[in-house]
Formats: C-alpha cells, sequence, structure tokens
C-alpha cells in the first residue's frame, strides 16, 4: 500500500503540473487501483477531481475524452458505442468487473503504457492523439515511442471517421490480464492493425497493415499479412504465454479481426 | 482531514487519513457489512454505492467521499432482504462472506439493467468472486429475483 504525506486538489492544470514537477515524490491520482497495489511513498498526491476532466464530447470533428473519465464510461457512453463499431467499449469490458471500471481511470490507463493494456490497443486503431499538459498534443504512437517522463496526461483526441474496428482478446480466465489482444481498422481502404500484450506494449503492425490497402484483400493477400504482423513484431514470454503461443494465438486473432472488419457495416 | 458525506441517508462528518481508504473508514465506525478479501481490487466484496454506482470501497480514498452519497448494505434492508430470502432458498449461500459486495452489485444491476440476458448478468457480476460456490445457484437466484428465469 502507498503512503502519502499530503494531498491537493488543485482547481488548476498549470498549479497541479507545478506541485508534479517540484519533487520527484509528488504524484496525480487517478482511480488509485493500480498505485494501491505498491509500495511508493508519496509526498504530494495531486488529485485531479476538480478540473472537471470527466467526459466524452464530440468536439472539432474528433470525440475528446477528458483524463478522469473512468473506463465503465468508455464501455456504456452512447457516443463511443454509435461510433467505431463501439470498438472502445468492446475493449474494456472484460477489466474486472463493472464497479472496478467505475473507479478507474482513462489517463491514468493511458500515460502508464502498461503492457496488457487493452485500451491503448484499441485506440491505437482509430486515428488518436493524446494531450499532455506540458508536451502538447501528440499521435498515440510517437507519445507510445517516448521515454516516460513527469507530464499530466489532460485528454484523448480521437478523429471521428466512419472506420469500421474490431477488438479481440483472449484471456486464460475471465477478468485475468489478456494473453494477447488485437484491434483492427479500416477507413476507406487504409487499414490499421495494433496487437498489445505481447506482452510488451501494443504497436502498430505498420507493413501488414499496408499489404492490405486497395482493392478488397483475397484470402492469400490476407494470409501474407498475417504472417507479415508476427514478423514484423516481437513476442515475449512470461507466465500467461510463451512468444510461440502467442505468435499462433496473433495469426489467429488478426485474421478473425480482418474477417470481421470486412464483414462490418459502416457505421 | 474532515470530510462531510452521507451514509445511508445520515450525514456525518468523519476525520480521515490522507491515504485511508473508504472500506477502513466505514468499518471503523460500524458499517461492519462491508468485507474486504483481496488486496488487488478484484474480489468485489467491499463494494458499496458512491452516489448510486457501485465502486470498489477498498479502492476509492475517503478524502473522495466527502461531499458524496455512499449506500452499504444496511441502508437497503428491505431490498436486501428480498434478495437474500431468494439466494438461500437456491442454497446460493455457504460462508456469506461475499454476500454483502454481491448483493449492492445485483441490486446496482437491478437498477441499470432491463431484462438482462444470462450472458449480461454474468458480465455485469464478473468482479464479484466467490471461493465457497459455483455460482450457479446464485444465477438461478438473479433470475429469479428479476423475474428473466
Ligand atoms: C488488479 C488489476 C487488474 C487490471 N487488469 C487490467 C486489464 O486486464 N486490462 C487493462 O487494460 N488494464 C487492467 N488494469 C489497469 C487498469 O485498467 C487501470 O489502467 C489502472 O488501474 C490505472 O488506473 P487508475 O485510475 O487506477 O490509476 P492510478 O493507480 O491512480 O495511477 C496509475 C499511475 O498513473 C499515474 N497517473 C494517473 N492519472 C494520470 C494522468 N492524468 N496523467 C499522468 N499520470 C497519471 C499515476 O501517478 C500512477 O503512476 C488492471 C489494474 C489492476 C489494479
Ligand atoms: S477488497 Fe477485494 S476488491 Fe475490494
Ligand atoms: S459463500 Fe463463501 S465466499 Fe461466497
Amino acid at each position: 500500500m502507498f503512503t502519502m504525506l499530503n494531498l491537493v486538489q488543485p482547481k488548476e492544470l498549470e498549479e497541479a503540473y507545478q506541485i508534479l514537477s517540484e519533487k520527484r515524490n509528488n504524484t496525480i491520482l487517478g482511480g488509485c487501483a493500480f498505485l494501491k497495489m505498491g509500495k511508493k511513498r508519496i509526498t504530494t498526491g495531486i488529485d485531479l477531481s476538480n478540473l472537471k476532466l470527466n467526459y466524452i464530447q464530440e468536439r472539432d470533428g474528433f470525440i475528446e475524452i477528458g483524463a478522469m473519465t473512468s473506463l465503465r464510461d468508455i464501455e456504456i457512453n452512447p457516443l463511443l458505442k454509435d461510433n467505431y463499431n463501439g470498438v472502445l467499449a468492446q475493449s474494456v469490458r472484460d477489466i474486472i468487473g463493472v464497479q472496478f471500471r467505475n473507479g478507474v481511470t482513462v489517463g491514468a490507463s493511458v500515460y502508464s503504457k502498461y503492457g496488457f493494456s487493452d485500451l491503448i490497443t484499441a485506440l491505437l486503431s482509430l486515428d488518436t492523439e493524446v494531450e499532455l499538459f506540458k508536451a502538447g498534443r501528440m499521435p498515440l504512437e510517437e507519445f507510445l515511442a517516448q521515454p516516460k517522463g513527469k507530464d499530466i496526461l489532460v485528454r484523448l483526441w480521437i478523429r471521428k471517421t466512419s472506420c469500421q474496428a474490431v477488438y479481440m482478446s483472449f484471456r486464460n480466465s475471465a477478468s485475468d490480464y489478456s494473453v494477447l489482444n488485437v484491434a483492427v481498422s479500416k477507413l476507406n481502404d487504409q487499414w490499421r492493425i495494433a496487437v498489445g500484450a505481447r506482452p510488451s506494449k501494443a504497436a502498430l503492425a505498420v507493413s501488414a497493415s499496408e499489404m492490405l490497402v486497395g482493392e478488397i484483400p483475397s484470402s492469400e493477400r490476407i494470409e501474407a499479412a498475417v504472417q507479415k504482423v508476427t514478423e514484423e513484431l516481437s513476442f515475449g514470454t512470461n507466465t500467461r504465454g510463451t512468444s510461440v503461443y502467442r505468435k499462433a494465438l496473433c495469426k489467429a486473432l488478426v485474421r478473425r479481426g480482418i474477417l470481421e472488419v470486412m464483414a462490418c457495416k459502416s457505421n | 482531514m474532515q470530510i462531510e458525506l452521507t451514509v445511508n441517508d445520515k450525514v456525518v462528518q468523519w476525520e480521515v487519513g490522507n491515504h485511508e481508504f473508504l472500506a477502513d473508514t466505514l468499518r471503523s465506525h460500524g458499517y461492519l457489512s462491508v468485507k474486504k478479501a483481496c488486496d488487488t481490487s478484484c474480489c468485489g466484496l467491499c463494494t458499496v454505492w458512491i452516489d448510486g454506482k457501485s465502486m470498489l470501497s477498498c479502492s476509492i480514498l475517503s478524502l473522495r467521499a466527502h461531499g458524496k452519497k455512499v449506500t452499504t448494505i444496511e441502508g437497503l434492508p428491505k431490498e436486501a432482504e428480498e434478495f437474500a430470502q431468494i439466494l438461500s432458498a437456491e442454497g446460493a449461500e455457504q460462508c456469506g462472506f461475499c454476500s454483502p459486495g454481491f448483493i449492492m452489485s445485483v441490486l446496482a444491476m437491478k437498477n441499470e439493467l432491463v431484462n438482462p440476458t444470462e450472458e449480461e448478468i454474468i458480465h455485469y457480476l464478473t468482479g464479484n468472486l466467490c471461493r465457497c460456490t459455483g455460482y450457479m445457484g446464485q444465477l438461478r437466484a438473479i433470475k429469479t429475483y428479476l423475474g428473466v428465469a
């Protein structure tokens, strides 16, 4: 369990960031579920609850999601159900249980870049940008590639498109972490294939996605792309599965994902 | 820090520590229905409602309950008894340690889902673990309770 000497509830992001930068052990508090499993000695905990960052809304051609939005809101929000074939709702629905998802936050889930993350994989299949207080707005891929720094994730921006998308994960048992997860999307003739829990953090299979561009892919082209995903991404071993097993799962899930996207109606 | 909140329709002012969690605060004030059975936010035994939403009281800082309405099973005696009767008639309760949190989730589900399917019921209750039973009795009891059997 963590300890916390002081707690602040700033009313301005500027103030939150300033306190975060003051001391190494000053820490942003999301829903605290992950922090709770560690033993961090926090000097000042910074609670973002008073910054009105709990919302999902449409703005300027994007769907905007505030950092303090819960994963349960992602799951049941009508805007997210009606867009991207509900891929974001689908990605979070198997994380522990309803009560848990009511408490944990989007900001922490993305900022922490967990390898096992279900949400990041789904977000990667969409045109997602993260907005950090200090570093500003950037594509999710760029954020994931950066070394971990000290900043505040303020909100996500997901371009509103009529893409078709699906999310699939494989779990050894209900509510466990994914052994592997996959999200596939298609906008016009552009594809995005994201694979997470390899067990390292999610990444796009760029070359494989490019192999699907153009006319409706034949089964040979799909098989070639499926094979390519396992060649261009790395797969590792942990207690949930070996790299060989993950590669085999990846092929099955990516193939299913592509076929399902092809069968999806545009929304 | 002092917080003011409503627990089961009673306004209370409590002194809480910075890293104190709500389950501990509630228990220390006599709300002993609230149980804890894990350190990893995955058993659901500590489920209470905060402003009507089911949440894990073991994982919510007590400070965050300031200004909120907290409901424990002590605050829902009628509904809890009605469901508990059906639950025990189905033989679905053994040691009973998981029951308060489980019943809070079932009652939240009743408020949120209309005529849920078996798959929806199971999905809604995945976050409530029970060590003793095989969940089938609970499922029968819920279906009877919701009138979807
Ligand atoms: C037992 C357990 C099982 C889980 N299983 C899964 C799973 O299967 N799939 C999955 O995808 N996820 C899973 N998760 C992760 C979960 O979904 C959340 O992502 C995680 O708990 C973090 O959210 P939180 O709100 O609890 O963050 P906290 O614990 O409050 O914070 C986590 C970290 O993020 C930092 N932080 C919080 N908010 C911000 C912000 N806005 N900007 C910058 N930094 C911030 C904190 O300082 C801290 O370092 C699991 C978590 C637990 C505890
Ligand atoms: S005590 Fe297990 S989830 Fe709260
Ligand atoms: S009846 Fe014993 S834990 Fe559920």
